[in-house]
């Protein structure tokens, strides 16, 4: 089985989130998606399963299924954890299991894994951020699909977690899936390809409006601007509704 | 278990539950009802008049009341976009989605519906009747809502842009459905006339509702 890419390009909200991308990774590989934040990591793994439109270039699986599309034979874990905070851990697993057309599979095993297996009759509401990562990474386990596309997928887990997350993307490789996963830090594999994302020209944004922050911190990008202010709101308060404190963070800031 | 199944049994568990819309619905209903003889006063013949009317538009609001949650709650967990990527055809998914919906709060309305219509002075037969032209007619309400339902899954406050898309489509549903139950009470034209034509929305409505909805959502995702 191999994906690969050929000049793929995504138009998104009037500009270009990535242009020329060209990757192939082949069962037993994987492959770290790196750039810096707004390079286009999550958009890419969106438009591989198809919630994002491809603006340019083709995108083929070889050797997979041929009556089943690629998000059809992919797991995608994005940032959001698709779990319901009233059902309980083994209700949310047991529904995606159900829902993703698995026939009869014992979650037990999968809970396990995860270290959740404790936890299997509390309501998902009362996890931590950690924990609804594991369940959903539970999905992963429970459900063979052969291609894993990973957003991030280390950002909430504790150490251990990500050994053992590590552990489990191993076998999955051995088993002859493949692995797409962005990251920022390490996604602990040997022998993992690299793809940087956003090594594009700077865009008219970052060149036209300067600001100290831009400058110093973020670097240029395409939506370092937007990424500054935000994060300069988030810093002071954590309401969104506007404010007079808003104002001052931003100024503070800038 | 087929993916539609268990897509069903969660979307009621859910609702079932803490936090979800079942339990809301009916009590907005219940409420609504028994407000109204309070605010027109004790006149038996009034009452009975504009039971039909009072009933049909609390069954309205209260299906209307948890829909705008139906799509932005999975939109905003990110089970959308796994259902999205799934093998099964959105236009059914969204469908089920509906049934789930009017299982658990358009069928306890019609359950509830014979005690309010106590409230409104209504006798046997002009509950049976209502009965039958609300069990006809809600489903429609449902799967019309969908389709706002779909347009508002990515606004913060999309309850209130649901209402103003959706009510004004619910006019047909609910000019016949009063109708209906009106002609059973009070005559004088026959209850098959208007009833028929209910039948024949909800009909229209089950099969546009899941298509404009799935369409709504694909045009939303993007």
């Amino acid at each position: 089985m191999r994906l690969s890419a050929v000049d793929l390009a995504c138009h998104r909200g009037g500009r270009d989130v990535f242009v020329g991308l060209s990757f192939a990774v082949a069962s037993g590989e994987a492959m770290a998606i790196t750039g810096r934040n707004g390079a286009g990591k999550s958009s890419l793994l969106r438009t591989i399963v198809g919630l994002v439109r491809i603006t340019h270039g083709q995108l083929a699986l070889e050797g997979g299924d041929p009556e089943l599309t690629i998000a059809e034979q992919a797991h995608y874990l994005g940032h959001q954890d698709a779990l319901k905070p009233s059902l309980s851990v083994a209700e949310n697993l047991r529904f995606w299991v159900g829902f993703l057309g698995a026939r009869a599979v014992d979650i037990q095993p999968s809970l396990d894994a995860v270290g959740l297996d404790e936890l299997a009759d509390l309501p998902a509401a009362y996890l931590s951020a950690g924990q609804r990562r594991r369940l959903s990474i539970a999905r992963l386990l429970a459900v063979k699909r052969p291609i894993w596309l990973l957003d991030e997928p280390t950002s909430t887990l504790d150490a251990s977690a990500q050994q053992r997350l590590a552990g489990f993307m191993r076998t999955h490789l051995a088993e002859g899936g493949l692995i797409l996963a962005a990251s920022h830090g390490s996604i602990g594999l040997d022998g993992a390809q690299e793809l940087r994302l956003g090594q594009a020209t700077p865009s008219p944004l970052a060149a036209s409006a300067p600001s100290p922050l831009v400058g110093e911190g973020w670097g240029g990008g395409s939506e370092s601007g937007a990424i500054a202010s935000t994060g300069a709101i988030r810093l002071t308060t954590p309401t969104t509704n506007p404010s007079p404190q808003r104002g001052g963070g931003e100024r503070k800031t800038s | 278990m087929s993916p539609l199944a268990a897509l069903l049994i969660r979307d009621m568990r859910i609702a079932v539950r803490v936090g979800g819309g079942a339990l809301m619905g009916v009590l907005f209903f219940l409420v609504v009802v028994t407000l109204v003889p309070f605010a027109v006063g004790p006149d038996l013949a009034l009452l009975k008049r504009i039971g039909p009317a009072i009933l049909w538009l609390a069954a309205l609001l209260a299906s209307l009341l948890a829909l705008d949650r139906l799509f932005a709650a999975d939109h905003e967990d990110g089970s959308l976009d796994l259902i999205l990527m799934s093998h099964a055809p959105l236009e059914l998914v969204v469908a089920v989605k509906g049934v789930a919906h009017w299982l658990t709060t358009g069928l306890p309305l019609i359950l509830a519906a014979p005690l309010s219509g106590l409230f409104l002075n209504l006798d046997a037969p002009a509950e049976a009747a209502l009965v039958l032209t609300l069990l006809v007619g809600t489903p429609a309400l449902t799967f019309i809502g969908l389709i706002g339902a779909a347009i508002a899954v990515a606004l913060r406050r999309g309850g209130l842009l649901l209402a103003v898309i959706v009510l004004p489509l619910t006019v047909p549903v609910l000019i016949f459905g009063v109708a209906a139950a009106n002609a059973a009470v009070v005559g004088p034209v026959p209850f098959g006339t208007p009833f028929t034509v209910l039948c024949a929305l909800t009909l229209a409505s089950l099969v546009v509702g899941p298509f404009a909805a799935a369409a709504a959502l694909r045009q939303e995702m993007e």
